[in-house]
């Protein structure tokens, strides 16, 4: 049994290594939905707002692969068009929050004193709130519609940037290459810009892809309160939410499938993105 | 001694936060571009004389500084103004919502603390075929946002097995119990799965150290050294994670309450958001927000005693 238990760590490693299979197969995912979003008009079978009361909640059939919503609209033309809205929100947030991010952890590490207490002291009061809370005060004062939701939430998740970033940037400064760099005369920012920031990116941008399946889930929760995009807009989340009611009419399917979008979606950004921070981890250990 | 200025320490900082959420918070609703009045008045023209006396009675002709003054000063004395939407005191609407939503939450921390830990225990001591399912079915369970299991959940259980309700809250303890527990288990799946991860990550690590190997080679055995020297050594780990469940919980209470229509404060924020009903919204954001700085203190000052290693001092960010 203790021999047995100590040779489990070297059998860790060998389920790691026979997981590339799973994550390769999460990165084909990722690029067919990405894929699917760009391609979305041309690939949808229907226009996705055409009602057709008199064929609500029908099931699959060969005009309708994946059936119709309860108002007649073609579930598969709405889950392809709403790829769109679904995944270029979460890439909203996760692209100002790592901008923005970078930013403040690199200029907090880098200069520290004052900076770096008045930085901290605002990300403490951010992690305050919940992101999802954050989110629902912002949509509460402007209303819905994509872009408040998608900036309350790049702000809630900034801080968890800039934290990494600042210890990261902390540690890299400590390098001689910094040290031979000063004295060859490069400004600060320069050495920050090129060479501090690439060095750190790779982790930042790991945590970033993770980060992603986080916001599209937040994203999507705002749209099933109604809160997120506007009602005719396809989304996934908003999907579930006009087939909640269907649901408990014992018609689920029109629910079901942007559900099984949404999860696969994320499982496959948060398989791809811990395979890469581990990667990275890895080389830099 | 040292401990007491810790917890002075902490409660200051945790003082000053909180002052700053409910300016941030007070401050939002201020900046709203829509008038609380013309949705007190909902769309019918109102004489001058009306709009003033409405003014007047919701404080809106006033400064900014005086309005937050004055709000801060009602909220410490549990006052938290009268709700637009349902015109009645803000804090008797939360009295009756919030007992639910304590429930929801209670039950599911309970299944959150038994499963993760579970979970998370057996895949670090088991391994092979019984820690690879846990894992494949953990990245699910991360990846399953609470309101899609809370449609899944309540499609194959109540609509269409009839083995709980499909929605409300239900009278009487019993009856609360069967009606929260499908939105229980919808809001605990995610930090299940978030909580084996972690549990079992830290034990992992604990098994590698040195003093694993020196308890075994003493002959110590298996269930012991695994109970007392790696679990509860690994505990201080997963005690870190505690303010992200609850956070997780509060917020999420929110849509899983609004898919079962459980009459809670999530649902309650959820109404009120869409009314524009500020004085609920902001009760309730400022609730939410106290009540996870306040559970993030306990376990500030609870670290040290389940992990004697952690020193006292300025909270350290965690990684």
């Amino acid at each position: 049994m203790t021999a047995a238990t100590l040779l489990r760590r070297p059998g860790l490693a060998r389920i790691r290594t026979s997981r590339a299979p799973l994550s390769l197969l999460c990165l084909g995912f990722v690029a067919l939905v990405v894929a699917l979003a760009v391609l979305a008009p041309w690939i949808a079978p229907y226009d996705a707002n055409t009602v057709d009361l008199g064929n609500a909640l029908a099931g699959p059939s060969a005009e309708h692969l994946l059936g119709v919503d309860a108002s007649g609209r073609d579930t598969l033309s709405r889950l392809v068009l709403g790829a769109r809205t679904s995944l270029l929100g979460p890439l909203g947030v996760v692209v100002f929050s790592t901008l923005a991010g970078v930013a403040i952890g690199t200029a907090a590490a880098w200069r520290g004193g004052w900076l770096d207490s008045v930085l901290s002291r605002g990300a403490e009061l951010v992690f305050a709130f919940p992101g999802m809370l954050l989110a629902i005060l912002i949509v509460s004062v402007h209303g819905e519609g994509l872009l408040a939701p998608v900036i309350a939430l790049a702000i809630a998740y900034l801080p968890y940037v800039s934290r990494l970033t600042r210890s990261l940037v902390l540690a890299e400064r400590e390098r001689p290459y910094v040290e031979a760099y000063r004295v060859q005369g490069h400004s600060g920012l320069q050495i920050c810009l090129r060479h501090v920031v690439p060095g750190v990116a790779p982790v930042v941008l790991a945590q970033s892809t993770i980060n992603f399946g986080y916001a599209l889930i937040d994203l999507a929760g705002l749209s099933f309160l109604g809160l997120g995009v506007p009602a005719l807009t396809p989304d996934w989340g908003r999907m579930v939410f006009d087939g909640k009611t269907a649901v408990q009419y014992g018609y689920p399917l029109s629910a079901i499938v942007p559900c099984a979008a949404i999860v696969l979606t994320v499982v496959a950004f948060n398989v791809v993105g811990e395979r890469w921070a581990d990667k990275v981890s890895r080389r830099d250990g | 001694m040292n401990f007491l200025r810790f917890a002075v320490r902490r409660l200051a900082e945790m003082a000053a936060t909180l002052l700053g959420a409910s300016f941030v918070i007070f401050g939002a609703m201020y900046l709203a571009p829509g008038n609380p009045a013309s949705f007190l008045l909902a769309g019918r023209s109102a004489s001058p004389e009306a709009l003033r006396a409405i003014n007047a009675q919701y404080h809106l002709d006033e400064p900014f500084a005086v309005q937050y003054v004055r709000w801060l000063g009602q909220v410490l004395q549990g006052d938290f103004g009268r709700s637009i939407t349902y015109r009645t005191d803000v804090s008797r609407l939360l009295a009756d919502r919030l007992p639910s939503t304590l429930l929801l939450i209670s039950m599911a921390l309970a299944l959150v603390l038994a499963l993760g830990l579970l979970l998370g225990w057996i895949g670090a001591v088991r391994g092979g075929a019984a820690d690879s399912t846990i894992l494949v079915t953990t990245t699910f369970a991360i990846g399953t946002p609470s309101f899609v299991a809370a449609v899944l959940l309540q499609g194959l259980f109540a609509v269409n097995l009839h083995w709980f309700p499909t929605g409300g809250t239900g009278e009487g303890p019993a009856q609360m119990l069967w009606h929260l527990t499908l939105p229980a288990v919808a809001l605990a799946l995610y930090l299940i799965g978030m909580l084996a991860r972690v549990t079992r990550a830290a034990m992992l690590d604990v098994l590698g150290q040195e003093h694993v190997t020196v308890a075994r080679s003493r002959g110590v055995s298996d269930h012991r050294v695994i109970r007392r020297h790696v679990f509860r050594n690994a505990l201080g780990t997963v005690l870190t994670t505690s303010g992200l469940i609850v956070s997780t919980l509060l917020v999420t209470t929110v849509l899983v309450e609004s898919a079962f229509s459980v009459g809670g404060i999530g649902q309650l924020l959820e109404l009120s958001t869409t009314t524009k009903d500020f004085p609920t919204v902001q009760a309730i954001s400022l609730i939410m927000v106290a009540l996870f700085m306040t559970v993030n203190l306990l376990v500030d000052l609870l670290h040290p005693l389940v992990d004697p290693r952690v020193a006292l001092g300025p909270r350290r960010s965690a990684a």
